[in-house]
C-alpha cells in the first residue's frame, strides 16, 4: 500500500508529468476567463481556498513529508540541512497564498454586493503608530529571533569537507534559491538560462506596475477584478521558479537525472540522451541531406522559427485577437508585453519540444555559442 | 512628600533630566506625547505618526517588509561578529568556521547568520507576494515596486556570495555553478554568443583570462582571489548598495501616499 503510493509519487514527479498537472491546474486555480472559472466551480477547485482546504492542504503536505522523512531514499534528501528552507518554503508559499486567495474571495463578494472591499476604513479614523504598531512589529521582531535562535540551537549550519577543486561532487548544485535557474540549464544554453531569463526576469517584473493598466484592486486583496494578471504572475511564480527549485532540490540527482523523491539515487542509472537540433531535422532526417556548410543557409529554419515566434506572432495577434488590446494598451505597452510574455512562455515551450519532439535547439550555431 | 512616595518608578524616571533629554517627550502617555514619541525619535519616525487601522493588521501587511528589515539588520550584526573570527584565505577559512562552533563559547553565531540569510530571502519573496496580490504597486507607487524588485535580486546576491565563505564542497562547488553562467554571458564571457566577434585579427579580447566571469571571481577558477572578492562583496559592497536602495525604498513609501490602501 505504502510503497504503491511511493511508486505513484515517484512516477508522478516526473517533470513531464508534474510539470504537465501543475501547467493545467494554474489557470483553473486562478481562472483568468469565465471558461476556466467554470471548470473551477464544477470540480470545486476554489474550495483549496476556504478553511477546510487550508487545513486539508496542510495536513496532505505534513503527511507527505512524515512519509519522505521515514523513507530512508527521501529521507537523506529531506534531511540536508541547506533543504530545510525548502520545506518551509513550501508551506510558506501555500499558506501565504490562501492567505491572499482566501481574503480576495471574501473582498470579491463584498465588492460584488456594492460594500466596500474588507481593508476599508473610515479615512479619519486612524490609530496611533505608537503602540498600535511600535507593539506588533516588537512581538514580530521577538518571534522571529526566538525562531532564529531555537532553529540555531536545533539545526546545525552544514558545513562538508575542505574545499577540493580536484573533486566534483555529483551533482553538484547551486544554493537553493538558483535552482530554478539551474534548472532551465537542462532546456536552454547557458547564456539564455543563465543570463537573458534572469535578466528579463528582473526587468519583466520591474516592468508589471507600467505594463498593468486595470486601476482596480489597488489597495486590497481582490481576484475577479484582476485575475488575468494574478494568473499570470502565479504561473511565472509557482510553476516556473518555485515549482522548478522543488524540482532541482528533491527531483535530481547525480547527473542532474530525474530520480523521484522515494527512488535511490543510482549514479550509474542511464538515462537515454539523443536530442536532435532542428537543423538536423530538416536537412539530416526530412531532406536526407548533410548538413550544408554554411551556417545561416543551416540554420534558416531556426532564425526563421525563433524570428518568427519574437517578431512576426505579436504583430499577428495584434491584427486580430489582441486587436483590441493593442489599443486599449498603446504601441508601446503591448510590445513590451509581448516581449516579457512571450520570452516567459518560451520556457514551457522548450521544455515540451524537448519532451515530445527530443528537440535540442532551434538554432544551433555551437562554432558561436549561439544555441537557442 | 506623600505624593512624591506614591509615583511609579516609571513616572519618576520619566520625569528626569536624563530621559527627557534622550526621549525629548517624556513617557508617552497623552495622544499628544504618543505621537511626539514617533515624530521625536529618528528610527520611529520612519513611520507617520497616525496610521489607517488596516495597516497595523497583520492580515493585510503580513509584517513581511518589516521582517525583510529586520532580518537585515540582524544579519549585519551576527555578520560583523562573524567578521571578529573569520579569515577570508584558503589557508584559514574552513578551520576558522570549524571553530566558530568548537572553540567559541556558544557558537551558534554561524548558525543564526545562516538561517537568517535563508529566511531573508524567503521573507523578500513573500513580500512581495503581498505587494503583488494587494496590487500595492500600482500608480503612484510603480517605482518603488522596481527599487523592490531590485532589493529582492540584491538579497539572493548577497546569500550567494555568503555561501562561499565557509570554503567547503558545498561552497566552492555552488559558486562554481553559478559563476559558470557568467561564461556565457553575451558577448563578455568568453563562450557566450558574440564573444569571438570582439578580436583583432586572430586576437581575442575576450577570453577566459579577461571575460566577466574572470572578473567576477578573479581567476580561472574559483580559488583564493574568488574567497577574498567574495568577501568584500558579502560584507561591504552590496550591503553598502543596498543601504541606499533601502533609504530609497522607505522614503518612497511614505512620499507615495504611505502604505497602501482601499479608497
Amino acid at each position: 500500500m505504502l510503497e504503491t503510493f511511493k511508486h505513484t509519487v515517484d512516477y508522478l514527479s516526473t517533470p513531464t508529468i508534474s510539470f504537465s498537472i501543475l501547467t493545467v491546474v494554474t489557470p483553473i486555480l486562478f481562472p483568468p476567463t469565465d471558461w476556466f472559472d467554470k471548470i473551477n466551480r464544477k470540480f470545486g477547485f476554489y474550495l483549496l481556498w476556504t478553511k477546510t482546504g487550508l487545513v486539508a492542504a496542510m495536513a496532505a503536505i505534513t503527511l507527505f513529508f512524515i512519509i519522505g522523512y521515514m523513507d530512508k531514499n527521501f529521507n537523506v534528501i529531506l534531511t540536508k540541512a541547506d533543504n530545510f528552507p525548502i520545506v518551509l518554503m513550501v508551506y510558506s508559499i501555500y499558506y501565504f497564498t490562501w492567505l491572499a486567495m482566501h481574503k480576495a474571495y471574501v473582498n470579491d463578494e463584498r465588492l460584488e454586493k456594492g460594500l466596500k472591499p474588507s481593508e476599508y476604513n473610515d479615512p479619519d479614523d486612524k490609530v496611533l503608530v505608537w503602540p498600535d504598531l511600535v507593539y506588533i512589529e516588537f512581538i514580530a521582531l521577538i518571534l522571529f529571533t526566538v525562531f532564529l535562535v531555537v532553529r540555531s540551537i536545533l539545526v546545525a549550519a552544514p558545513l562538508e569537507e575542505p574545499a577540493n577543486p580536484a573533486s566534483t561532487p555529483n551533482p553538484s548544485k547551486a544554493p537553493w534559491y538558483f535552482l530554478g535557474l539551474q534548472e532551465m540549464l537542462v532546456y536552454y544554453d547557458p547564456w539564455i538560462a543563465g543570463i537573458v531569463l534572469p535578466i528579463f526576469c528582473v526587468v519583466g517584473l520591474m516592468a508589471i506596475p507600467y505594463m498593468d493598466i486595470n486601476k482596480k484592486g489597488d489597495g486590497y486583496y481582490s481576484f475577479k477584478e484582476r485575475r488575468v494578471g494574478i494568473f499570470i504572475f502565479m504561473y511565472g511564480w509557482i510553476v516556473l521558479w518555485l515549482f522548478l527549485i522543488v524540482l532541482g532540490t528533491f527531483f535530481r540527482g547525480p547527473n542532474w537525472n530525474f530520480y523521484g523523491p522515494f527512488e535511490y539515487w543510482d549514479a550509474h542509472k542511464i538515462v537515454a540522451l539523443n536530442s536532435v537540433s532542428l537543423s538536423e531535422y530538416f536537412w539530416v532526417k526530412l531532406l536526407g541531406k548533410g548538413l550544408p556548410d554554411n551556417i545561416l543557409l543551416r540554420e534558416f529554419l531556426g532564425f526563421l522559427t525563433v524570428g518568427g515566434y519574437l517578431f512576426v506572432l505579436p504583430f499577428v495577434l495584434a491584427k486580430t485577437v489582441l486587436k483590441d488590446m493593442l489599443e486599449a494598451y498603446g504601441l508601446t505597452r503591448f510590445v513590451a508585453l509581448m516581449i516579457f510574455g512571450l520570452v516567459m512562455f518560451s520556457l514551457p515551450l522548450k521544455m515540451y519540444l524537448r519532451w515530445v519532439a527530443n528537440l535540442s535547439y532551434f538554432i544551433s550555431i555551437p562554432e558561436y555559442f549561439f544555441n537557442i | 512628600m506623600a505624593d512624591k512616595k506614591n509615583k511609579s518608578i516609571l513616572k519618576t524616571m520619566g520625569e528626569s533630566q536624563i530621559w527627557k533629554s534622550i526621549i525629548r517627550s517624556g513617557v508617552p502617555r497623552t495622544r499628544r506625547q504618543r505621537m511626539h514619541a514617533v515624530l521625536g525619535s529618528v528610527f520611529l519616525h520612519l513611520h507617520p505618526a497616525r496610521l489607517p487601522k488596516h495597516a497595523v493588521k497583520l492580515g493585510y501587511t503580513w509584517c513581511m517588509g518589516g521582517l525583510s528589515f529586520f532580518l537585515f539588520v540582524n544579519l549585519t550584526i551576527t555578520g560583523i561578529l562573524l567578521m571578529f573570527y573569520y579569515r577570508p584565505t584558503v589557508e584559514y577559512a574552513y578551520t576558522d568556521i570549524i571553530d566558530l562552533t568548537e572553540q567559541v563559547p556558544l557558537g551558534i553565531m554561524r548558525e543564526l547568520h545562516r538561517w537568517a540569510a535563508h529566511s531573508m530571502v524567503l521573507v523578500v519573496w513573500l513580500h512581495m507576494l503581498r505587494v503583488f496580490m494587494t496590487g500595492s504597486y500600482k500608480p503612484p507607487r510603480e517605482f518603488n515596486w522596481g527599487v523592490g524588485v531590485l532589493l529582492m535580486t540584491m538579497t539572493m546576491f548577497l546569500s550567494f556570495t555568503g555561501y562561499l565563505l565557509p570554503w567547503d564542497q558545498l561552497a566552492i562547488w555552488a559558486v562554481t555553478v553559478g559563476s559558470n553562467m557568467a561564461r556565457a554571458h553575451p558577448f563578455i564571457g568568453h563562450e557566450g554568443p558574440g564573444a569571438s566577434l570582439l578580436a583583432i585579427g586572430d586576437i581575442n579580447l575576450v577570453h577566459i583570462g579577461s571575460d566577466v566571469r574572470f572578473a567576477l571571481i578573479g581567476g580561472r577558477f574559483v580559488g583564493e582571489a574568488t574567497l577574498l572578492r567574495f568577501y568584500v562583496i558579502h560584507c561591504i559592497a552590496v550591503p553598502f548598495i543596498m543601504m541606499i536602495f533601502m533609504a530609497v525604498h522607505f522614503w518612497r513609501i511614505r512620499k507615495d501616499g504611505g502604505i497602501s490602501g482601499p479608497l
